[in-house]
Parts: C-alpha cells; sequence; structure tokens
C-alpha cells in the first residue's frame, strides 16, 4: 500500500480551443486534506471532477488507491465511485425528495440494510452535521448552509475513504463557512477520511487545509504546505493569498 | 449547426436510445418508480388526449357530412369518422399533443437536474441515471401513449357520434354498427402499433435534450423548446414511413 490515495500524472483537458489543465502531477495523501486553490474560472472544479471519473481527462491518468480510474467506462467506475463522496457547489440535494430520502438514497441503492438500520443511519449521519430534526423537509426549505450540510451528510452515507469537496462555502455568509469548515476538519480527523477541497476562500483553506496546491495557467505552480508557500510561495500565490491582485485590478 | 454537429447529435440520441433499451430489458426493474411515471405521463395527461380526440372526432363528422352532403357521405359516418380516426388522426393527434405535453416536462425535469449537478450527484453515487431516469419515463411512456390513444379513439368516436345524432339525425345504433362493420383488426393494430414508436421517439428526445441542458434556466428553455419541435417533426415523418408500412402488412 502506497502512502498516496490518489495518483494524479500528466493530466490535460482543454474546452474547444482553450486549455484547462496542461499537464499536472501530484498525489494525495492518505488521511491529508488537500485543498485546491485558484482564481475562478481557472479550472479547479474541472480538476476535481477528474478525480472520480465524472469528467474524463484528455491524456494523463488518475489513479485512486492503486485502481485506474480515468479510461473506465461509467459503469466500471461504479465500485471506485462508492469508495468517493463528493460535494457539489450547490449541494446538488435531489428537489423531489425529502432530507431523509435523500441521505437515504445511496444507502438503499447500495447496501441491503433494513429500513430500521437505514433510518438510525440517517439520523447518525444528519447528527454528524448538525442537522437534527430536518429529515422531513425538503431541499428548498432549508437555507444555503443547511442544503451544504444535509449533502455533506448524504455524502458521508457510505462511509467514503476520500471526500471531494467542490467549492463548499461559496455563496454563504463567514459564520456558516466556520461551520463547514469545522466539518470538513473533523471528517478528516475524527473519521479519517482523506479529502480534497477546490475552493477560492483563503480563511477556509487555511483552516482545513495540510498542504495546499495553486492552478494557474492550467498547471500547479505551487505544491506545499502553508509554511512553504508562506515563505517561498510564488508571486501569483501571495498575490491571491493577500489579494492584491483585486487591489491592482480595482487600482 | 454544420454537419459534423448534426452527426453527433444523431449519433449520441442513438446512443441513449440503445442504452435505455438495454436498461429496460436488464433486470433490476424499478416498478415503483415505473408506476410513478406512469402515473406522471399517463393518468395526468387524461384530459388533454380526451378533449383534443372528441372534439377530433366532432370535426371530423362535421366536415365530412358538410363537404360532401351530394354523394351521401352522412349514411357512412361511422366508418368515414372510426377509420379516419384509429388509422391515423389518434394516434397522430394523441401523439403531438400529449408527445409535447409529456416530452417538455421530461426535458424540464432532467435539464434542471442537470444544471443543479443532481444528474453528476447521482453517477458521483455510482448510479446510472439511465437506468434510474430514462428508463422509467420510456417504459411508462411506451405503456401510457398506446393506452391513451386506445382511450382517445373511443372518445373521438363517440364525439363523431355526438354530431351524427343531435346534427344529422342519425340513430345512434345506425352509427355504432358502421362503425363495427367497418373497423378491422388491421386498422387498430396500424393506428396502435404506430404509438410505440412515436413512444419511444418522443421519450428519448425529451430525456436528452434534458441530460445534455446547459447554462441555467435559459439552456434548459432552449432544451424544452427543441424537444417540442424535434419531436413533433419525427412523429409527422415517421407516421408517413410507418403509413406505408402497415398498409404493407395488414
Amino acid at each position: 500500500m502506497t502512502d498516496a490515495l490518489f495518483e494524479i500524472r500528466g493530466l490535460e483537458k482543454s474546452y474547444g480551443d482553450r486549455k484547462i489543465l496542461a499537464g499536472i502531477d501530484f498525489d494525495v495523501r492518505r488521511g491529508e486534506c488537500l485543498v485546491i486553490l485558484g482564481r475562478s474560472g481557472i479550472g479547479k472544479s474541472v480538476m476535481l471532477r477528474q478525480l472520480n471519473g465524472l469528467d474524463a481527462p484528455d491524456a494523463g491518468e488518475v489513479r485512486f488507491d492503486g485502481l485506474q480510474v480515468s479510461g473506465l467506462s461509467e459503469r466500471a467506475l461504479f465500485p471506485l465511485r462508492r469508495r468517493i463522496g463528493m460535494l457539489f457547489q450547490g449541494g446538488a440535494l435531489f428537489d423531489s425528495m425529502d432530507i431523509f430520502d435523500n441521505i437515504a438514497f445511496p444507502l438503499r441503492e447500495h447496501t441491503s440494510l433494513s429500513e430500521t438500520e437505514i433510518e438510525s443511519t440517517v439520523r447518525a449521519k444528519l447528527a454528524l452535521v448538525g442537522l437534527e430534526g430536518i429529515e422531513e423537509k425538503m431541499p428548498s426549505e432549508l437555507s444555503g448552509g443547511m442544503k451544504k450540510r444535509a449533502a455533506l451528510a448524504r455524502s458521508l452515507a457510505l462511509d467514503p475513504e476520500a471526500m471531494l469537496f467542490d467549492e463548499p462555502t461559496t455563496g454563504l455568509d463567514p459564520i456558516t463557512s466556520a461551520t463547514i469548515g469545522r466539518l470538513i476538519h473533523s471528517i478528516q480527523e475524527d473519521l479519517g477520511v482523506t479529502s480534497v477541497v477546490v475552493t477560492h476562500d483563503v480563511a477556509l483553506a487555511r483552516r482545513i487545509g495540510d498542504r495546499l496546491a495553486f492552478l494557474d495557467e492550467g498547471r500547479f505552480v505551487f505544491l506545499g504546505d502553508w509554511q512553504e508557500a508562506d515563505a517561498s510561495g510564488p508571486r501569483a500565490l501571495a498575490d491571491f493569498l493577500t489579494g492584491r491582485e483585486e487591489i491592482a485590478h480595482a487600482a | 449547426m454544420n454537419l459534423r454537429h448534426n452527426l453527433e447529435e444523431a449519433g449520441n440520441l442513438a446512443i441513449l436510445a440503445a442504452r435505455a433499451f438495454r436498461g429496460m430489458i436488464a433486470p433490476p426493474y424499478e416498478k415503483g418508480l415505473w408506476l410513478g411515471q406512469m402515473d406522471q405521463i399517463g393518468v395526468r395527461s387524461l384530459g388533454v388526449a380526451g378533449v383534443t380526440t372528441v372534439f377530433t372526432g366532432m370535426v371530423l363528422a362535421l366536415q365530412t357530412a358538410f363537404s360532401l352532403p351530394a354523394i351521401g357521405v352522412k349514411y357512412y359516418m361511422g366508418a368515414v369518422v372510426s377509420k379516419s380516426l384509429v388509422r391515423e388522426l389518434g394516434p397522430v393527434l394523441t401523439a403531438l399533443i400529449v408527445g409535447g405535453r409529456i416530452g417538455a416536462g421530461m426535458t424540464a425535469e432532467l435539464g434542471t437536474m442537470k444544471v443543479t449537478e443532481q444528474i453528476d450527484a447521482l453517477r458521483g453515487m455510482a448510479v446510472d441515471p439511465v437506468k434510474k431516469l430514462v428508463v422509467p419515463k420510456l417504459v411508462a411512456t411506451l405503456i401510457m401513449l398506446p393506452a391513451l390513444t386506445i382511450l382517445g379513439d373511443a372518445l373521438g368516436i363517440l364525439g363523431g357520434l355526438v354530431v351524427a345524432v343531435l346534427q344529422l339525425g342519425l340513430a345512434p345504433g345506425f352509427y355504432l354498427n358502421d362503425v363495427l362493420d367497418s373497423l378491422t383488426l388491421g386498422d387498430v393494430c396500424s393506428g396502435v402499433g404506430k404509438t410505440f414508436f412515436f413512444a419511444y421517439f418522443i421519450a428519448i428526445i425529451g430525456c436528452y435534450n434534458g441530460l445534455k441542458s446547459e447554462g441555467g434556466a435559459d439552456g434548459v428553455g432552449r432544451a424544452t423548446t427543441n424537444t417540442v419541435v424535434l419531436s413533433s417533426i419525427l412523429v409527422l415523418v415517421s407516421d408517413t414511413i410507418l403509413t406505408k408500412l402497415f398498409y404493407l402488412l395488414t
């Protein structure tokens, strides 16, 4: 067993003439929280979707726990995807189901648990994200932060080994963002889940990230820990972390 | 829109049609979802299908009687109305009216799920969206469109009866006897047989446009319009080919 849970080599992805990912190599270590930072629209979410095969790369390969992800058919990816949870930017709760059925959905699809066992699992997952008592509510009745937490509970239903977070705090107020950050951190610490978080929220990144990668012009121009980032990160990263570029643009 | 793009679209549509067919015949069969869709697609379309065919039957009777009074066509009213309805107008009008409603509904539902990442969430949870979302809609349409057509045919014939009795002074028994004497099993098979093809086209186009929707509400709106236009054209074009085919077979 290697130290790396995800191994990404030479990843390339283009949309039309625009090259989004231009040959990316990195590993995600077991148990760590890797934060991928970068400006909006730079391709962070595209990067994240390669890790569980939601998008296929044009070139390069992705491996999860030594198993090939890239190049597999949709059906062949299913066993891997059961081991990788994903929190989408808007939560992506099924709006035709109440919260109970949303969280029970993966359990009903992939386990042989009885309805009683499913019920207790759903309640446990909701308690984990601090949302007891909302089982019968519809997603449209929840605030943005509650939707994200309910979606997090759903993505944890099958006890994944890894979690992918796509902009988990976008559109949330600072207090709710801090709550989401605490939840991501506790999932990693208490449950030992390996996390990859795509965000442009520097405060969140500092709170939860063991290491950070900075995506710029299709490549990771920095990959390391916060100490290295603060001490010797490239100019683009330093500008991003301090918001200098935005200030320069505003001027 | 170049030729290459259109060919790609046609290819992707054919791939979805094949995947949906395979998903429909391979277990597990999600009967609960199928029944839910049959209610959504079939039961809730009863009103629109009924109104369409009743009034079509009535108009058909009026037009026939008033257009050709000299040759005494009113005495063949039952045959004219039932043959026209069962072989042609019932299946095509039901497919156009009900198909527009359910095809647009499928595109709007799946399109909204696509742009809000719910389809990706399904895939991310190792669930096949074709099996979970497309197959129930396809099965329900394949069952309910022929059922609605048969019901519509019957209601259309009754619409013709109303005109025949109240406007043309025919006896109800005379009209109904003419209907039963003139209609053959071949007429019914030809009319209902076409609806299975129409159902397949409507469901696959509705689902395909939904699953490839992009760009938020605007994209879903465009996709919904495309579904109504494309499924209507396909129903009318395929009707010509199928009519010829069924005449050769029956």
